[in-house]
């Protein structure tokens, strides 16, 4: 430990949490109304949005200050790598909630739908995957995996990749690759973000597959819709640390939130690959 | 080595600006740590008040005051609210002021985020409180929520989803800031092994919240789809299953009842050696129960599903894993008891509450062991003896320790002693009423009595009286707490209390920082030798 920096940053009292708070109360209020045919609900949730929007950009704004400004060592980073990691731990939990779900219902909900316990219920219910239950009767075609998921795949590898160089570039001080990489990656992933609301529109419209359509719609809308929000998320991330990049920010040495990011970026990109092998192919 | 801290606040005793601001701004983990403290004590009360109208109910069979819908939402609002609102919080709260104490840190390692965790609860608390008042009312599906129960409620099961969202993002957010503080803000010298107990339960704890809360999030945002999105997760019509909702809540559920026993583990694991004058007996071996007892709990869930129907194997495997956890759980309490034994032991209200606590919380354990095995728990599943078990456990479990830990740290938060006549009062007071509520819920649930119905066949009328007598006598013995509490916070009232009042405790608290602890302490952080 002798090694560590001797001063620990604690921050000044600060405005920005409460806005988080009244954000939340907005969202989680208006949405309620909302989805309860209260027609200003929707104006209070996008109210909500706006203010945490808000909270964010000062807050981290502030954090972006006090990292340039100099106040973090040592020490400090060492609270922020675990703080990250722990973090992702906890999104790969919330993943794993809608992985439980569909294994659970692929090796046990289904399977027992279609057992004989049921047969009197459902006699002509054949028990395979996928499927939109007993009781659906609207055809629908199952997405498929060779089209653009696999270039989806294809394509957040290569971002995977892009990010690394770019990670490298940052190492070794060479600024001009550094930010051409960080743009391929926003590109790529921006690019993800484009097939798969195409593969959306595709769903919806040609395949007949949709939220509702049992609990194959169900499960993979929830898996994949999920998943791109993360990639949302974090191709924000990028595009801010983009930003900072040009702006000058982050040393060869001393660049945490870029290595933060990559991780993200990383852990979304693993995230993709179960949800290619299990939702899409298998 | 002696270290400087930056605290970025001038360096002598500077306090913020007074006024509401402060507390809404602060970045101090005392501030930050009181008013968790406080808001859990308020929860405590609303709920408090909840489980009197639901006594109140059941002191007579037949209805008396409330439509059985409404009491519905009673007991379910009743459990939404201890949990989540009164029980969680006080521990984070005492994980804020003590964690940074105990291992000489100058704050928690994320100050803001810290204060972030903290507001979020009053709107979970609005949300939740609030759906009481939305057309409907609130949700009436029981505080495991189950689907298709839940799938079905109107407005106010949205409001309780999204409350139960905002509660669970605190509480991971909190438990990465405890987390992160105890790996990486130790003072030099206090290796892992080293960490008084309160702060190892914690370090767990904080572990568990980060794997489970997820998972609960995950299932109750599975909920909202099913409700108003088509979704299919849990309707079979569909090919989805409601049971599934039963196996992801439980999945959260178990270790979720670890999350709140273990920090009161930890906080009996000082207690008792300091009043008994004696280091804990068999400290690297609480450790170690403590942490399989974590592990342990990811793979009992099914113990809460025997009636819904499972394999054979299933049932015996999760009968065996819930004994199982019996032996740790046993290790701790042994280590107790040997701790004790031979010590110079005085009881101050602190040591009452925890000597108390190891009598009562054993009870909870065994009739937790009585309902693990399976034969038995088909008859009492969903009966009142299900009751008793988890009030045994959370209330003079969870709850108990709470009061002990109060009654132990006053003194290094406010410079001042508790009034320590009225203290043993609200002991005895405590333990006795507790006593008089949940012991007779045993017989009433061995005799039949089914748990969230308001009303009752008449043979069980004579257990349920004594049972609603008690539960206001403990309601009441709570206002004589919030009197304690507030004459030696609020009013200043007390003895003034030395650097170490109790002669028995020797963490760092006790030995390196004067009652009351200054607002920026461990500036410098100690050097253990
Ligand atoms: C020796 C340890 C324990 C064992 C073997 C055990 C076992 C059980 C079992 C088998 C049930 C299910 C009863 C049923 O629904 O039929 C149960 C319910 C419950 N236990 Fe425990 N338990 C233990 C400790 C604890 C602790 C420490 C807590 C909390 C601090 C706790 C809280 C609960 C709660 C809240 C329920 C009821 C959940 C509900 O249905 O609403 N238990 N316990
Ligand atoms: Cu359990």
């Amino acid at each position: 430990m002798s090694d560590r920096a001797q001063h620990y940053y604690v921050p000044q009292p600060s405005h920005w949490m409460i806005f988080g708070s009244a954000a939340l109360l907005c969202m989680a209020a208006g949405a309620a109304g909302w989805l309860n045919g209260w027609e200003p609900g929707r104006y209070i949730v996008f109210a909500g949005l706006a203010i945490l929007a808000f909270m964010m950009a000062r807050w981290f704004g502030d954090v972006v200050r006090e990292s340039e400004g100099g106040k973090y060592g040592r020490w400090e980073d060492v609270s922020f790598r675990w703080g990250m990691s722990w973090f992702i731990f906890s999104e790969v939990m919330f993943f794993a909630a809608f992985f439980g779900a569909l294994y659970y219902t692929r090796l046990l909900a289904v399977p027992d739908l279609g057992s004989i316990d049921n047969k009197l219920l459902w006699p002509d219910f054949a028990a395979q995957w996928p499927t939109a239950g007993p009781v659906f009767k609207d055809p629908f075609t199952p997405m498929a995996a060779w089209g653009i998921p696999a270039l989806n795949t294809l394509l957040l590898l290569s971002s995977g990749v892009t990010v690394t160089i770019a990670h490298w570039a940052l190492k070794e001080g060479k600024r001009a690759q550094l930010a051409l990489f960080m743009l391929f990656t926003v590109a790529l992933g921006v690019t993800f973000l484009c097939f798969q609301a195409y593969e959306y529109g595709h769903a919806y419209s040609d395949l007949n597959l949709k939220l509702s359509t049992g609990v194959y719609g169900s499960t993979f809308f929830m898996l994949t819709g999920f998943h791109g929000f993360h990639v949302t998320l974090g191709t924000l991330m990028l595009t801010v640390i983009l930003a900072r990049c040009l702006a000058g920010h982050f040393k060869p040495e001393n660049h945490f939130a870029f290595e933060a990011v990559a991780w993200y970026w990383h852990f979304v990109d693993v995230v993709w690959l179960g949800l290619f092998i299990f939702v899409y192919w298998l | 080595m002696s270290a400087v801290i930056d605290s970025g606040h001038a360096h002598d005793e500077h306090r913020p600006d007074g006024g509401i601001m402060r507390w809404v701004t602060t970045t101090n983990h005392k501030d930050i740590g009181t008013l968790y403290l406080w808001f859990s004590f308020t929860m405590l009360l609303v709920g408090g008040m909840l489980a009197l109208a639901i006594r109140a109910e059941l002191f007579q069979p037949g209805l008396q005051f409330w439509h059985p819908e409404f009491f519905n939402q009673l007991t379910t609002m009743h459990g939404l609210i201890m949990v989540f609102g009164a029980i969680m919080p006080a521990f984070v709260g005492f994980a804020n002021w003590q964690v940074p104490l105990m291992i000489g840190a100058p704050d928690m390692a994320f100050a803001r985020l810290n204060n972030w965790s903290f507001w979020m609860l009053p709107v979970a608390a609005t949300l939740l409180v609030g759906s009481f008042f939305v057309p409907g009312g609130a949700t009436a599906a029981g505080w495991t929520i189950y689907a298709p129960l839940s799938t079905q409620m109107g407005p106010g099961m949205d409001l309780a989803i999204f409350a139960l969202h905002i509660m669970g993002a605190s509480s991971i957010m909190g438990s990465i800031n405890i987390i992160t503080t105890i790996l990486n803000m130790r003072a030099p010298g206090m290796t892992l092994l080293r960490m008084p107990l309160f702060v190892w339960t914690w370090l767990i704890t904080a572990y568990l919240l980060i794997a489970v809360m997820p998972v609960l999030a995950g299932a109750i945002t599975m909920l909202l789809t099913d409700r108003h999105f088509g979704t299919s997760f849990f309707n079979a019509a569909g090919g989805g299953d409601p049971v599934m909702f039963q196996h992801i809540f439980w999945f959260f559920g178990h270790p979720e009842v670890y999350i709140m026993i273990l920090p009161g583990f930890g906080i009996i694991s000082q207690v008792i050696p300091a009043f008994s004058r004696k280091p804990l007996f068999g400290y690297s071996s609480m450790v170690y129960a403590t942490a399989s007892i974590a592990v342990l709990s990811f793979i009992v869930w099914a113990h809460h599903m025997f009636t819904v129907g499972m394999p054979t194997a299933g049932i015996l495997f999760f009968m065996y894993a819930t004994v199982l956890i019996a032996v740790p759980t046993g290790v701790k309490v042994f280590n107790w008891l040997t701790t004790m034994w031979r010590g110079s032991m005085s009881f101050e209200t602190p040591m009452l509450f925890a000597v108390g606590f190891i009598f009562v919380f054993t009870m909870g354990g065994f009739t937790g062991l009585i309902l693990a095995i399976m034969p038995i728990d088909i008859q009492l599943q969903d009966t009142y003896y299900v009751v008793a078990h988890f009030h045994y456990v959370l209330v003079a479990g969870s709850l108990f320790s709470l009061f002990a830990g109060f009654y132990f740290w006053v003194p290094k938060w406010t410079g001042r002693m508790y009034d320590e006549k009225l203290g043993k009062w609200h002991f005895w007071l405590s333990m006795i009423f507790f006593n008089v509520t949940f012991f007779p819920m045993h017989f009433l649930g061995l005799a039949g009595m089914p748990r969230r119905i308001p009303d009752y066949a008449l043979q069980f009328a004579g257990f349920n009286e004594i049972a609603s007598i008690g539960a206001f006598g403990f309601g009441l013995s709570q206002i004589l707490f919030l009197w304690i509490a507030l004459k030696v916070t609020v009013l200043g009232q007390g003895e003034k209390a030395g650097q170490r009042p109790w002669e028995g405790a020797d963490t760092l608290e006790w030995t390196h920082l004067p009652s009351p602890a200054p607002y920026h302490s461990f500036d410098e952080q100690p050097v253990l030798g």
